[in-house]
């Protein structure tokens, strides 16, 4: 097994939509690669990135990720699976207000008995591993206690949403336009960052984004209108 | 699971404002329906603790509850009276261990007066075995003696040695006062939570004696005797207007009814007092049943705003949702976190409101003895209190599926990436 995500002749429809949003003959990511795939808004990259998670099933068609056929699995297991194999890191709000910065990197770790058990593996428990990554993503250690995560600039949140992607090393991080609300400076400095966990970890990452300023830093970049075929519709910025 | 009810309790912290005010609707309405269900009981236990060890209650025939109401209640008025010599003859039955005459018609300043003979002090029972006893005083021994209830004294300021004018009649204001032969305050009696707080009690002597000179109602013109020619006169009265009859056997209580139903010389009724008052506790039920229907429809207003909370909540925490689902949630925890959150709000509402009950009974049990003479015990909560504690929570949970199931639908249709 070499490829971390294979997609084969996959067609996805919304219930009340007319014509597919999603119709991708072929694709594929290795392992350990960084891809970076661009679109605008309305060229799938929504529903790309439900079905990498396991959030959604094509109508036909496989999804394949780190060898699983998601498409074969019920959907309680394929929230085990995503539980247990894939990190995420959204564009925006990507923490839980109500939880402190510890307890929103942990999150992961209580769906998971497997993510919970490597990040006690590397680092002997859970917390441990939430703070080195924390630290690691360059977040002083006196944020960690009893600050909300509403007080944190936009630029510290993505980094600790990178720190919940990353605890326990889950072997696919996934990431939607996660740079896109931060400024030159700490937009440079967070994927410096991400790049590095993600090398020490031998982690594959997919990235979506519009900006195709990024592009230089990756293995690899693909255009989802290349990939996908129904990406027909124009939606402008 | 664990995750699930960390998480619910600190989604609720954290809103803790709003939470706090769906929690006080909850606990208003629980102090409300445990309120009026711990008055309804008190009230129903009061009600029938107004007379016991009374095996029969006899009367003129008419109905049973009015019987019950005038001789007991001292509400409304006998439409007839017993003969002294009935009275006599029945008292005397070899089955009847004691009697009591009582003999109503006339008030002091709004209060009744009865006329009764030392018996009523030594065999009258209320709330189960318990006897009258006085605070002042003593019972009545003179001609023109009387024993207040502690209502009447309180109501009226009047103590020991003080003097009572009696009214003729029953009204606010008498027709007409025997202020001619006052009586004089001989002992005042403990608080009973029953009409007894609310009567003037006098010897029969003593209402034979104000009325020695009155004809068909009224001053008899010409003839005035006063009180102290009165007290060598013969005090016998005429008539009576009911009594209470203890028996020897409790077994013979049927018999001596029928006996007494069925008494040649006059119509007389015999009554069992728990019967009667059965029945016209029956009757009242309506109201009592319109207060309970009142307040289960408050706690259901309670459950609908806490519903109405986490509903108008469920767009702002769409993100919330993704994230968890991101992290691995599944349907059925996000389901449980909503369902969780109705649950800590239900069963903290139930549990303040049974706080608030207590406060309020601890502020409120002094006012509403002596205001009516109820005594509402301060107790462990009853199993009823716990039923309903529990309905209400279980209830709200059923009211959180409303807001879980659509939490899930909407958190399905976003999957992980929500459109912003």
């Amino acid at each position: 097994m070499t490829n971390a995500v294979e997609i084969s002749n996959v067609i996805f429809q919304w219930p009340t939509g007319k014509t597919p949003v999603l119709d991708i003959p072929e694709f594929s990511v290795g392992t350990g690669e960084r891809l970076f795939v661009s679109g605008s808004s309305g060229s799938g990259k929504t529903t790309l990135l439900n079905l990498l998670g396991g959030v959604a099933v094509p109508d036909s068609g496989a999804v394949s990720v780190l060898g699983t056929r998601l498409d074969k699995l019920s959907s309680a297991q394929r929230d085990s699976f995503r539980a247990d194999h894939v990190g995420v890191i959204f564009q925006l709000f990507n923490l839980v207000p109500y939880l402190s910065l510890v307890e929103n990197v942990l999150l992961p770790c209580r769906f998971s008995a497997r993510r919970e058990a490597q990040a006690t593996a590397t680092d002997g428990d859970p917390v441990s591993a939430a703070r080195r990554l924390l630290s690691r993503m360059g977040l002083s250690s006196d944020l960690f206690a009893g600050r909300s995560v509403t007080d944190l600039s936009v630029g510290q949140q993505q980094r600790v949403a990178a720190a919940r992607a990353l605890i326990g090393a889950p072997e696919l991080l996934v990431a939607d336009e996660p740079t896109s609300a931060l400024d030159e400076d700490a937009r440079q400095s967070f994927l410096d960052l991400l790049f590095e966990s993600v090398a020490a970890e031998g982690q594959t990452l997919i990235l979506v984004s519009h900006d195709r300023r990024l592009e230089a830093m990756f293995d690899r970049h693909v255009v989802l209108a290349d990939l996908n075929h129904a990406a027909i519709r124009q939606v402008p910025e | 699971m664990k995750t699930v009810v960390a998480l619910a309790f600190r989604s609720l912290i954290s809103r803790s404002a709003t939470v706090m005010l769906s929690v006080a609707a909850i606990a208003v309405s629980v102090t409300l329906l445990l309120g009026v269900e711990r008055i309804r009981t008190e009230t129903r236990n009061s009600f029938a603790n107004t007379i016991s060890g009374t095996d029969l209650v006899v009367g003129a025939r008419s109905g049973s509850i009015p019987l019950l109401l005038y001789s007991v209640f001292r509400i409304g008025n006998a439409t007839n009276n017993i003969s002294w010599q009935s009275y006599r003859e029945l008292a005397s039955d070899p089955a009847v261990a004691w009697t009591i005459p009582l003999s109503l018609g006339d008030s002091h300043r709004g209060f009744r007066v009865l006329g009764t003979n030392t018996d009523y002090f030594q065999y009258f029972r209320y709330a189960r075995t318990r006897s009258l006893s006085f605070t002042e005083g003593k019972r009545f021994d003179d001609v023109f003696d009387a024993v207040l209830g502690a209502e009447v004294a309180d109501a009226l300021g009047y103590s020991v040695g003080d003097q009572v004018v009696i009214d003729h009649g029953v009204g606010r204001i008498g027709f007409a006062s025997h202020k001619d032969k006052p009586f004089r305050v001989s002992g005042i009696l403990a608080r009973t939570g029953t009409p007894v707080d609310r009567t003037v009690h006098v010897s029969l002597g003593g209402i034979e004696a104000i009325h020695i000179d009155w004809r068909s109602g009224a001053p008899a013109p010409g003839l005035r005797i006063d009180a102290e020619r009165v007290r060598g006169m013969d005090l016998q009265p005429r008539a009576i207007t009911a009594f209470m009859v203890g028996l020897k056997s409790r077994f013979a209580t049927f018999t001596v009814q029928r006996k007494i139903n069925e008494y040649r010389p006059e119509p007389l009724l015999a009554i069992l007092p728990g019967v009667a008052l059965q029945e016209l506790w029956s009757l009242m039920g309506t109201a009592e049943r319109a207060l309970s229907a009142i307040s289960v429809f408050v706690v259901v207003t309670g459950l609908i705003g806490m519903v109405t909370m986490l509903l108008s909540g469920l767009n702002e925490r769409r993100r919330e949702m993704a994230i968890l689902r991101a992290v691995g949630a599944r349907p059925a925890h996000i389901f449980s976190l909503f369902l969780l959150e109705a649950a800590f709000i239900a069963a903290l509402g139930a549990v303040l409101g049974l706080g608030l009950l207590y406060l309020l009974l601890g502020v409120a049990q002094p006012v509403i003895e002596s205001t009516y003479g109820l005594f509402i015990a301060i107790g462990a909560p009853t199993s009823t209190d716990l039923i309903y504690l529990g309905a209400v929570i279980v209830a709200g949970v059923l009211a959180g599926i409303v807001p879980a199931f659509r939490a899930v639908r909407l958190s399905l249709a976003d999957g992980i990436i929500v459109r912003s």
